[in-house]
This record gives C-alpha cells, sequence and structure tokens, in this order.
C-alpha cells in the first residue's frame, strides 16, 4: 500500500502535556479494527490524525462515532495537492457526549483524485457536515456522494470559473 | 343507470378536483434579506402555510470575500488585519486564535504578560460584541430601550480598547508572540471603574429586558432545540450551552492564561429561544469576572510581545487550534509548507456552524416568532461568509 502520509511531515510538540491515554486507546483499536485501512499521521496532545482510504471512509466514521461518541465536525475543509494530482479532505471530529474527549480533535483525513474528485458524504454520520461539505464542493470541486444539495452556495451564483480554493485560481496582481 | 349513490360521488369527486387544494398555491414564498434591516447581509428564503413556516433554506454567502483564499497569498503578519474583518466587534478573539495557530507554527510563547493582555482585550472584546449583538436582538423585539442602553455601555468599553489598543474597533490587537503593545499607564484602575460601573448596568438590563412580559412571551417555549438536537447539528456556543451541554473552550481546553482562572460555564437547560437569548447575558457577567481576576493577577512587569520578523518562515506541518469566541468555537486549521505564508488555511467559525440549526427551529414555528429565533442564534452573517 503506498504512502499517503501529509506530505509535510510532522509537527513540533509545544502544547502542555495532557494525559493521551483516551486519545491513544482510540488510535490502537482504530487501528486495530480496520487494520490495513488506517495509517496514523501524527498524534500530539488533543490532536491526532489519521488517514484512511476514501472507500472506507464511511465505515471508519460510523465506527468513531458509535464507539467513541465522537458526534460532530468541528471543521471540515480540503487542500489542494498539484503536486501530487489529488485533494485532501480533512473531518475535525470532536465529542459533546464524551466529557474525556471534549478537548481532544481527530483528524479524520481521505484523498480524493484531483481530475475526477468524488468522495463520500458523512452526512448521515454527522449531520452537521451539511454545509461545510456544500463549501467544499463549491471551494474545490469535490463532489459528495450521498449529499441531497451538491450546488452552489456562498459564490455568486453566476459564477463560471475554477473552483477558488484550487492552486491553479490565480488571485489577480499576486 | 346511475343511482343517486353514484351522482353524488361524481358531485363530490367534481367538488373535491374544484377545491382540491394545491400545495403549492396554498404555500407562500418569502425571501428575506439579504438588505432586510434586520436580517443583516444574509438571505432566506421561507415557504409558509398561513403562519406557519414549512420550509426555510438560508442562503449565505451575500458578503463572501475568500478570506481564506487571500490568506495563502500573504505572509503570517500580513495576513492579520483582513483575517480581522468577518468580525470587527470581536477582532480581538477572531486573531486569537490564528495567533495560537501560528506560535505553534513557529515555535514560539508568548510572555506571560502578554498572554494576560491578549485575555483581557479578548474578554473586552466578547463584552463589546455582545451588547452590540443585545442592542440589536432588543430593536428586532421592538424593545428600543434596549437597543439604546447596551449601545450607550458599548462605548465605555470601546473607549477602554480605545485607550488600550488605539482603535475602537478591528484594533489588530493580538499578533503571533503576545500583543502589539503594552497597555497605558493607569489602565488597571480606569477598567475596573468601568467594569464595575458596567456590572451595575446588567442588572439593569435583566430587570427591563429578561423580566419583561413580553420578551418572556416571545422567546419563552419557542424554538425548541433538546440536547441531542443540539449535539447532532453541531451547534456550538451560547446556543449549545443554552441546550444544556457545558461546553465551553476556555474551560474544556483552556489556551494562554484561562487554567488559572476560576469561571463557571453558564449554561441552562430549558432549550427554548429564552435560554439561547440569557446565556449570552450570563456569559457578559463571567466575562467581567473574568477581568477583574485577569488585572488582579496580571505581572506589573515584563514584556507583552515575542517579536518575529514579518517574513518568519513557520515549520512544515498543520495544527487546529481553536478559541471560544463570542458566538463559539472559533478554529483555524493551518497547513504549513515551511514557507512565510500558510498552504491553507481555514476559518471554522461560530457562526457557519449554528446558521445549520435555523432551518431546524423555524420550520413547524410562526412566522412572527422568527426574528426572535433567528438573532438568538447568535449569529454573525459576515463572520459566516468570510
Amino acid at each position: 500500500m503506498e504512502n499517503k502520509d501529509n506530505s509535510f511531515g510532522q509537527l513540533i510538540d509545544t502544547s502542555k502535556d495532557l494525559d493521551n491515554k483516551i486519545t491513544s486507546n482510540i488510535i490502537k483499536s482504530a487501528i486495530q479494527n480496520f487494520n490495513q485501512k488506517i495509517q496514523l499521521v501524527y498524534e500530539k496532545p488533543n490532536r491526532s490524525k489519521i488517514f484512511v482510504n476514501n472507500e472506507s471512509l464511511v465505515e471508519v466514521a460510523l465506527f468513531l462515532r458509535n464507539t467513541y461518541g465522537l458526534d460532530h465536525v468541528e471543521s471540515m475543509s480540503g487542500t489542494d495537492f498539484p503536486a501530487e494530482n489529488e485533494i485532501e479532505i480533512n473531518y475535525h471530529l470532536g465529542s459533546y457526549i464524551n466529557q474525556d474527549l471534549h478537548p481532544y480533535i481527530l483528524n479524520l483525513a481521505t484523498r480524493v483524485d484531483r481530475e475526477n474528485a468524488k468522495s463520500n458524504s458523512l452526512i448521515n454520520i454527522f449531520p452537521s457536515v451539511e454545509y461545510f461539505e456544500r463549501e467544499t464542493y463549491e471551494m474545490l470541486g469535490v463532489y459528495f456522494v450521498g449529499h441531497p444539495r451538491n450546488e452552489p452556495f456562498l459564490l455568486p451564483e453566476d459564477w463560471a470559473d475554477l473552483p477558488p480554493l484550487r492552486k491553479d485560481f490565480k488571485l489577480k496582481g499576486r | 343507470m346511475s343511482t343517486l349513490d353514484d351522482k353524488i360521488n361524481e358531485i363530490n369527486r367534481l367538488a373535491i378536483q374544484i377545491t382540491k387544494d394545491n400545495d403549492d398555491d396554498r404555500l407562500m414564498n418569502l425571501s428575506i434579506g439579504p438588505q432586510h434591516p434586520g436580517s443583516g447581509h444574509f438571505r432566506i428564503v421561507i415557504k409558509v402555510d398561513g403562519d406557519y413556516i414549512v420550509y426555510a433554506d438560508p442562503d449565505i454567502g451575500y458578503v463572501h470575500r475568500g478570506e481564506e483564499k487571500m490568506s495563502e497569498h500573504r505572509n503570517f503578519i500580513q495576513n492579520i488585519p483582513h483575517l480581522e474583518r468577518p468580525v470587527i466587534h470581536d477582532s480581538t478573539n477572531i486573531i486569537y486564535s490564528y495567533s495560537l495557530a501560528i506560535e505553534e507554527l513557529i515555535g514560539i510563547n508568548p510572555p506571560r504578560r502578554g498572554q494576560f493582555v491578549r485575555a483581557i482585550a479578548a474578554e473586552l472584546d466578547r463584552l463589546v460584541y455582545t451588547t452590540y449583538w443585545l442592542a440589536i436582538y432588543g430593536i428586532f423585539l421592538g424593545h428600543s430601550t434596549m437597543f439604546m442602553w447596551p449601545t450607550g455601555d458599548r462605548e465605555l468599553i470601546i473607549d477602554l480598547l480605545e485607550r488600550m489598543t488605539g482603535h475602537r474597533v478591528t484594533h489588530a490587537f493580538s499578533v503571533p508572540g503576545g500583543v502589539r503593545n503594552d497597555i497605558p499607564y493607569n489602565f488597571k484602575e480606569k477598567c475596573l471603574t468601568q467594569i464595575n460601573y458596567f456590572e451595575k448596568r446588567l442588572k439593569e438590563y435583566e430587570d427591563i429586558f429578561y423580566n419583561n412580559p413580553l420578551l418572556r412571551q416571545r422567546t419563552e417555549g419557542v424554538g425548541i432545540m433538546n440536547k441531542e438536537d443540539a449535539i447532532k447539528l453541531g451547534v456550538t456556543g451560547s446556543v449549545l450551552r443554552a441546550s444544556g451541554v457545558p461546553y465551553d473552550i476556555r474551560k474544556v481546553e483552556p489556551y494562554d492564561v484561562y487554567d488559572e482562572i476560576d469561571f463557571k460555564v453558564q449554561y441552562m437547560k430549558s432549550c427554548d429561544t429564552f435560554a439561547r437569548a440569557y446565556v449570552p447575558y450570563l456569559d457578559m457577567k463571567e466575562s467581567c469576572h473574568i477581568i477583574r481576576q485577569l488585572l488582579d493577577k496580571m505581572p506589573d512587569e515584563g514584556s507583552v510581545r515575542e517579536k518575529i520578523v514579518g517574513n518568519v518562515k513557520a515549520q512544515p506541518g498543520e495544527t487546529y487550534r481553536r478559541v471560544e469566541s463570542g458566538r463559539g468555537a472559533l478554529g483555524y486549521y493551518i497547513i504549513s509548507d515551511g514557507s512565510t505564508k500558510p498552504y491553507r488555511l481555514k476559518i471554522s467559525t461560530g457562526s457557519f456552524r449554528n446558521i445549520l440549526a435555523l432551518p431546524f427551529l423555524l420550520v413547524g414555528s410562526k412566522l412572527g416568532d422568527m426574528p426572535a429565533i433567528y438573532w438568538a442564534l447568535n449569529y454573525w452573517p459576515i463572520e459566516a461568509d468570510r
């Protein structure tokens, strides 16, 4: 399996020391359950990132929600990597139910092909993702299969240009 | 041969056809905003059946300026002034989490006194924003005194911030590495006087506004969002806390000096519009309490900023940092490729997350309840559009 790690490598750790027990349990059990499908990208106090294949995104999200109570999406975004011809999609999952996980955010990342950008929607697992996915569809041109409204949201109605957050969309004068 | 029954049936059939209610005919479409005086820069398309709303679709983006794209073309310091534009009244908080994220990426720590000054500015900005929000909420519900009072008292806090930062709004005060300048001479005493006065006024707000039978009637039991729904919709800030979830980033994930401050997370369990309108008020009281402690614990000497050069390079990597703003969690997800500019910057704002609850709350409620429900969501259109 090819390594699709974050190409920018690891980050130095400047945050305070916190108990990492629960969070590393999450990572461990997730990797055990879906052994080949999940890769750990980094683990820091209160933040970790796992990389999932796009096919297994939905089942991993469902597992994380049902087992650990990661019940809402703090943020969701996409990033264009033209050099690798891929778009990375990040779901930042947090928990309101599980009090131990209040300060913790798990970055669930997946990548899709840049030319035919299509990903599975997590709207049935996290309803809070609805507007975030619509925004990502519009800003990066990633179609979300299963999302009821892949349609313009923030941009003007007559927008007829590239999705603006792709790197080949250039700003005038910059 | 047709019997009488057949004839009656035939008449009934025809009658039904003639007067048959077509859903599309009965429903009326309304488009409210984006230039409606009450809506802010925000449009909502609703369908009403008589007096009841059966469909609501927020159409945001009227003031979208592409902050995220702009950030990719400016260095870490140049990004500060334009990133605070989405919420000019709460500009310290929106830059606070940006500063925290950049500090983590660059690998610096602000001096202790700088952390205190930054927290004081953030709390004062929270007061400025919330008084403004409260003033608009007052005029929304036809209570013009509640528009005048907070607008007037807000000036006192703005004066403090002006002494502190040099600007009334959009201070660009918090920077990666601390704050831009030290607080002026005599600020502590002045701040305490103003805060003490403001707290007295808060008591009067409660008497004239929150205990007003008209307000109570229009908000109590209106727009119920129970705990499960609030969690499902992923709302944040005062909207979440009004639904009985005591979740405040300052408490659950303390940043800077908030772990040394003693304060309570204000929340209510009634889950209705009144709770959503009252929790920000409780937050203001708590903010006064926090500011007093911050002033008390702040070291008298020391620098307030660890200076970085304008075109400083960040380490390659990524970070997600968040703070509790006036409208809930405000997070920055920044990816750096090791250059002087962010490779990708994503702002996750409370307004953008809370607006998802609006269709949920509006469908089934009366059209007349719409202003009360909408503005109690603590929604700032520009922050949602970015």
